[in-house]
């Protein structure tokens, strides 16, 4: 556990050294606030337009923005993650300073874990921005914070997911720019296998969009805790760190 | 210390280590010598853990490589032969980390920063980035790195490679300071760098041992018996060769003459006597007989010397070019 700490501690401090973390922070912040920005100004003109004709439907600020923009902050995450996991280990592997982590006195699992950890906590400093939008919602309306709750769970857990699979094709290549390819590239399929729902029906193309990390969120985005679809996060976060634990291992026989 | 037995690393086409076998005692430094390609580095890092061994073993301090790597690391302080070195951080940064990564924590950690600092006089650099840092003070961050958690044993691939000659004394010394508290092993395919520092040599060639010895053993084993060169010259005009190689093999207790060279009217020979010492005798020979003794100076055979002999001095040079770095 201590080792795992100082790891994280090491990762979270090279991302705060150079500009990657202040930029993905900056340029979450901007898309997110102009995501939110569109959202509400939508919400305030159907709100007016209900109101001019006289007919009072129910607004729901939880369903009409809060559920689309988590949906829509799991989209910019994809976009992101690769960039967050890329240089975990292609970096270490291209200096040479991987072998001081391997040669020291640690676990594999403990470096694969730190890394994996600081990479989650500059993704959840990302949500934190995300927050303070939500924040506004709070102050001038009274939406269900439940929703938004396992909203944020969800978010986590999916990108627990996407960031263990970019860690794995990071430990595969000295080249950070392969490695961020690769993963956005892998993170894209994953996220659009459910379309194959749209126009199959059959057994294969319901394993395929059961794959998909996308159709597991819905149920988060909507308030149900539903704990299929935690242990499907759980289950490709887990694998995915085997696999970069299994690379590692494998690295030392090939290389 | 160290014990290696038929230690061996396949690759997918190639042998890498060829059933290396070897001991190191306690408080040694030994060179670890051979031309690039030799696979010095690969049996360093399987002495590390960084690689395991396609079969044999290997110990370090009285733990097995495969079977207890963690005891294994946390006895050995290792030094790759580019310095791992993060460039974004501090230097006294980087080495706490090294030291939590290595299990020192809290005062004990911080008077081993401050020690090794000291030590590798790299204090004047403590709060510069890593990444900023000259090649010399990167290599002595590196030492400083591999001796935090005072490790019983130390093991430095090429540590003076890229170095300017300054430096590379300066590293030198460090090391030879360091040989009291630990066992050193440096990897090298610098000779005078064994000759001066170290007392044991290791020498390795296309992945097999070629020779194991104290550095004086080797040099007289390669000699045979005392040599010394011999530079004769006519009093008028040239010399018969023939006559003075006749006339220099009868002089007692000298085995074998050998004609080397000849520059204008100077001839030099080589002279090989199996007992005791003839250079009184030679010189006489050769004022009496009406020569001019121009030279007379023992053929102390190099390093370099014992080195292309051992591992073939003709196929030496083609295979560092066909082999390149390892």
């Amino acid at each position: 556990m201590r080792n795992v700490l100082t790891i994280w501690r090491k990762e979270m401090r090279s991302y705060f050294v150079s500009p990657i973390a202040y930029l993905l922070l900056t340029m979450f912040a901007l898309i997110f606030g102009f995501f939110f920005w569109n959202a509400l100004g939508y919400f305030v003109l159907m709100g007016m337009e209900s109101q001019m004709r006289g007919q009072m439907f129910p607004m729901n600020l939880n369903e009409e923005v809060i559920r689309p923009l988590l949906s829509n902050a799991s989209v910019i995450g994809l976009f992101f993650i690769p960039m967050i996991t890329m240089r975990l280990f292609a970096e270490e592997k291209r200096t040479g300073t991987i072998e001081l982590l391997v040669t020291s006195p640690i676990r594999d699992t403990e470096i694969i874990i730190g890394k994996w950890l600081a990479a989650l906590t500059l993704y959840a400093t990302m949500l934190l921005f995300t927050a303070v939008n939500f924040a506004f919602l709070f102050k001038y309306g009274n939406p269900d914070w439940k929703p938004l709750a396992t909203g944020y769970l969800g978010l986590l857990l999916l990108a627990g997911g996407l960031l263990a699979i970019g860690e794995f094709i990071s430990t595969l290549t000295k080249n950070q720019i392969i490695a961020g390819a690769a993963t956005f590239g892998i993170c894209l399929l994953l996220w659009v296998l459910e379309w194959v729902s749209g126009y199959e029906s059959a057994a294969w193309a319901k394993v395929l969009a059961y794959m998909s990390v996308v159709t597991h969120f819905e149920s988060f985005a909507k308030g149900v805790l539903d704990m299929k679809d935690a242990i499907f996060y759980l289950t490709v976060i887990f694998v995915g760190l085997f696999f970069t634990a299994r690379s590692m291992e494998s690295l030392r026989w090939r290389s | 210390m160290i014990t290696v037995k038929e230690l061996t690393k396949k690759y997918a086409r190639t042998v890498a280590v060829d059933h290396v076998s070897f001991e190191v005692q306690k408080g040694q430094i030994v060179g670890f010598l051979g031309p690039n390609g030799a696979g010095k580095t690969t049996t360093m890092r399987m002495l590390t853990c960084f690689l395991p061994p396609t079969s044999g073993s290997a110990t370090v301090a009285g733990f097995d490589v495969l079977e207890q790597p963690l005891e294994v690391k946390k006895r050995i302080g290792y030094l790759p032969e580019t310095p791992p070195l993060y460039p974004e951080m501090e230097t006294s940064e980087y080495l706490k980390f090294v030291g939590k990564l290595k299990g020192l924590s809290g005062a004990e950690l911080s008077k081993r920063v401050d020690y090794v600092c000291d030590r590798c006089a790299i204090s004047d650099v403590k709060t510069k980035l890593l990444g900023k840092l000259s090649k010399g003070y990167r290599q002595r961050v590196g030492l400083a790195q591999a001796i935090i958690h005072n490790p019983d044993v130390l093991i430095l691939d090429e540590p003076t490679a890229g170095l300017d000659p300054k430096q590379i004394n300066e590293t030198r010394d460090l090391i030879k300071s360091l040989a009291g508290d630990h066992t050193i092993i440096l990897s090298t395919h610098i000779l005078p760098e064994v000759e001066q520092t170290c007392q044991q040599v290791i020498i390795i060639n296309k992945g097999k041992l070629v020779a194991t010895d104290s550095v004086q053993n080797l040099q007289a084993r390669a000699r045979g018996g005392e040599s010394v060169l011999v530079e004769i010259a006519g009093r008028n005009g040239s010399l018969d060769l023939g006559v003075v190689k006749k006339r220099l093999e009868q002089i007692g207790g000298i085995s074998r003459v050998e004609y080397k060279t000849s520059h204008a009217n100077r001839n030099v020979f080589e002279i090989e006597s199996q007992k005791g010492f003839v250079r009184g005798d030679l010189a006489r020979a050769v004022v009496e007989a009406g020569w001019d003794l121009n030279e007379l100076r023992p053929a102390a055979m190099s390093l370099e010397e014992i080195f292309l002999q051992l591992t073939g001095a003709e196929t030496a040079p083609a295979e560092v070019a066909a082999k390149g770095a390892n």
